[in-house]
């Protein structure tokens, strides 16, 4: 504290910056603009990867089985649900619930238009959403022809909550097949999917006639308390056949993003579009920085006159750099946020502001101000005490 | 005249120096061995006209310019060959005005001679600031010290730059045509003052000027022409 007191000078670089506000005004426009578009397009681009996962963290469950031919959640292959009570074998197994899964028509009960929906079909009795809730509503499944509707389905599938939760009976056809909503459950529109239903798996084989009596799509696995699912992985894998893949629900997760992260664009688009703010940033800091370095260049000479060092006067700019990346990033991150809050309500997809990107984007914004300030720094070195007399 | 040393060594001690500026052809002799001293706490005046090299010499005195031939050694500090580090930590101790103010325009007048005084080591900031208080209360400006360069006058400003160059505590003052700007009362006014406080911190002052009301002030006058100092006459 008592060095600070005796080495601290005349806040300079703060100085330069708040008695010019036009331009610092424009800078911190510049940079605040880029902050905003790589929040949005990061937000974006991660939001989007999150969103083809929202029903994947849902379920209950420790590993998941799967055909080795299903891609991704939009082309699932089945399997033979013989393989999922193999495991059972297992001593660390402790349950499973054999999930079908498939894309089938929703008819709009106010407009009538057709839609795809995902369908899940399981066995009322057994554990399926992590959701303690769920395992009392499904009960209701237990009627042939009703469905569980997700709330948070898009829009475009009819009033079905609303219409719901004023107590009418909700009837719809499914496949061209008559099914009553018994209830809402809350899972969220994902990328392959704009709403989902659940049903069981006699209701949904007979909305589904292709899929065949004994084959399945998933198999959830629930293991003993601390038992170690990679472990119980490796030994299932190597008991079972290759007509199946066993995952853990991290694996599951990861395989679902990493399909639309390698099989679309998405993720180089979005990158790009963050790629674009920063650069549109380092433009706009680097020209106000560069221009407030020459104009000053004649008083950074006198300084240097007086006997500053240069290194001090590098450190000034730095300084402006640091500055502005700060005063830049502030209203950039709350932008973010209520942009965010925009997003989530306009699209439902699950657009959030985590630390990792908060802490990302503040580094972009800092490499992009410092590097600025280190070009502009090049000036500096124009200043000659010797030609201002 | 080959004793060591006199009672007290000269301030400045300028012998044989020449200079060139430009290249090849356009090589051209600026100044041509120059030799002069300048006292601790004498106050000497250097009239020339235009384009004779009053400011080289002063750039040069002032470790803003590399020496380049002859011996130039100022507080006992050889220039010639210096190394910029040096030179750069010499340049604390001489206090520069300049023909123009050279204030920096974000900074109020205070913060201006703060700059000055903050290259001292060994103060708090509050101590530092209270000293900058000080000098514009001694050039007369308490009552501007929160204004900035732009709405001072044109007088103002020079003191100003004054009390910038005194809070360093130099122990030379150089001043070039530091009164080109102002009108003539308000430049005798400007003038005396530096005189007064030099004076009172034993600085001594080389001052470069064309305004002839002013030459009663030096303790010595000398004139310079085509490079050259002329001998005064006796
Ligand atoms: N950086 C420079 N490069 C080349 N020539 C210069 C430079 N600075 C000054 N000169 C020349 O040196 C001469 C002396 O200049 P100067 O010392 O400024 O004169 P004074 O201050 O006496 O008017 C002038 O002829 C000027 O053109
Ligand atoms: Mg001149």
């Amino acid at each position: 504290m008592n060095s600070f007191w005796k080495t601290r000078r005349i806040p300079l670089a703060w100085l330069l910056l708040s008695r010019q506000p036009l331009r610092l005004f424009v800078a911190l426009a510049g940079i605040c603009f880029a902050g905003i578009l790589m929040f949005m397009q990061l937000g974006f681009r991660d939001g989007l990867f999150d969103a083809s996962v929202t029903v994947h963290k849902l379920f209950d469950t420790d590993l998941v089985l799967m055909s080795p031919r299903s891609m991704s959640s939009i082309s699932m292959s089945g399997f033979p649900r013989r393989r999922l009570i193999q495991t059972m074998a297992h001593d660390d197994v402790i349950g499973i619930t054999p999930v079908n899964w498939n894309f089938l028509l929703w008819r709009n009960p106010e407009t009538l238009s057709t839609r795809s929906i995902l369908a899940l079909g399981f066995e009322p009795s057994d554990p399926l959403l992590k959701d303690s809730r769920f395992a009392f509503k499904a009960k209701a499944l237990n009627i042939r022809g009703r469905v569980l509707f997700d709330d948070l389905s898009r829009n475009e599938f009819g009033p079905v909550s609303k219409w719901f939760l004023e107590g009418r009976t909700v009837e719809t056809e499914v496949a061209g097949k008559r099914v009553r909503v018994a209830g809402l459950v809350s899972l969220g529109p994902s990328f392959g999917a704009d709403g989902n239903l659940i049903t069981s798996r006699e209701t949904f084989l007979n909305l589904s006639p292709s899929t065949p009596q004994g084959s399945i799509e998933i198999g959830l696995i629930r293991l003993k308390p601390y038992s170690d699912p990679e472990v119980v992985v490796t030994s299932l894998t190597k008991s079972l056949p290759n007509d199946v893949r066993v995952l853990t629900r991290n694996e599951f997760i990861e395989f679902e993003k990493n399909y639309w992260r390698t099989s679309t664009s998405i993720g180089f688009i979005f990158s790009l579009g963050a790629a674009m703010g920063f650069v549109v940033g380092c433009v706009i800091v680097y020209q106000i920085l560069y221009s407030d370095v020459s104009d000053h260049l004649p008083e950074y000479a006198t300084l240097l006159a007086m006997g500053y060092r240069l290194k001090t006067l590098l450190g000034v700019v730095a300084r402006e750099g640091i500055l502005l990346a700060i005063m830049g990033y502030l209203p950039a991150y709350a932008s973010g946020q209520a942009l965010y809050a925009l997003v989530r309500n306009a699209t439902k997809l699950p657009v959030q502001m985590d630390i990792d990107r908060a802490v990302l984007v503040f580094s972009l914004i800092l490499v992009m101000c410092m590097g600025s300030a280190l070009l502009a720094m090049r000036r500096l070195v124009d200043a000659d005490p010797a030609e201002i007399f | 005249m080959n004793l060591p040393s006199k009672e007290i060594s000269p301030a400045v001690d300028i012998r044989g120096l020449n200079h060139w500026f430009g290249n090849g052809e356009t090589r051209k002799q600026i100044l041509q061995s120059i030799s002069m001293q300048i006292e601790p706490g004498e106050v000497v005046l250097l009239t020339g006209p235009s384009g004779c090299g009053k400011t080289t010499l002063l750039t040069l005195i002032g470790a803003l310019r590399k020496v380049e031939d002859g011996d130039l050694i100022v507080f006992g500090h050889q220039l010639r060959g210096s190394l910029r580090k040096n030179r750069q930590r010499l340049r604390r101790q001489i206090g520069m005005i300049f023909q123009g103010h050279n204030l920096l325009r974000c900074l109020t007048a205070e913060q201006n001679v703060q700059m000055g005084s903050d290259l001292l080591r060994g103060f708090s900031y509050s101590e530092r600031r209270n000293q900058a208080r000080e000098w514009l209360k001694v050039v007369g400006l308490e009552d501007q010290m929160n204004k900035l360069p732009h709405d001072l006058s044109g007088g103002q400003k020079q003191r100003v730059a004054i009390a910038r160059a005194l809070a360093a505590r130099p122990k030379l003052l150089l001043a070039d045509e530091p009164t080109s700007a102002l009108d003539s009362s308000t430049g005798r006014e400007v003038v005396d003052l530096l005189k007064r406080l030099a004076r009172n911190q034993s600085c001594s002052v080389l001052m470069v000027t064309h305004d002839p009301r002013i030459l009663d002030v030096a303790d010595r006058l000398l004139k310079m022409e085509d490079g050259r100092l002329i001998p005064p006459v006796r």
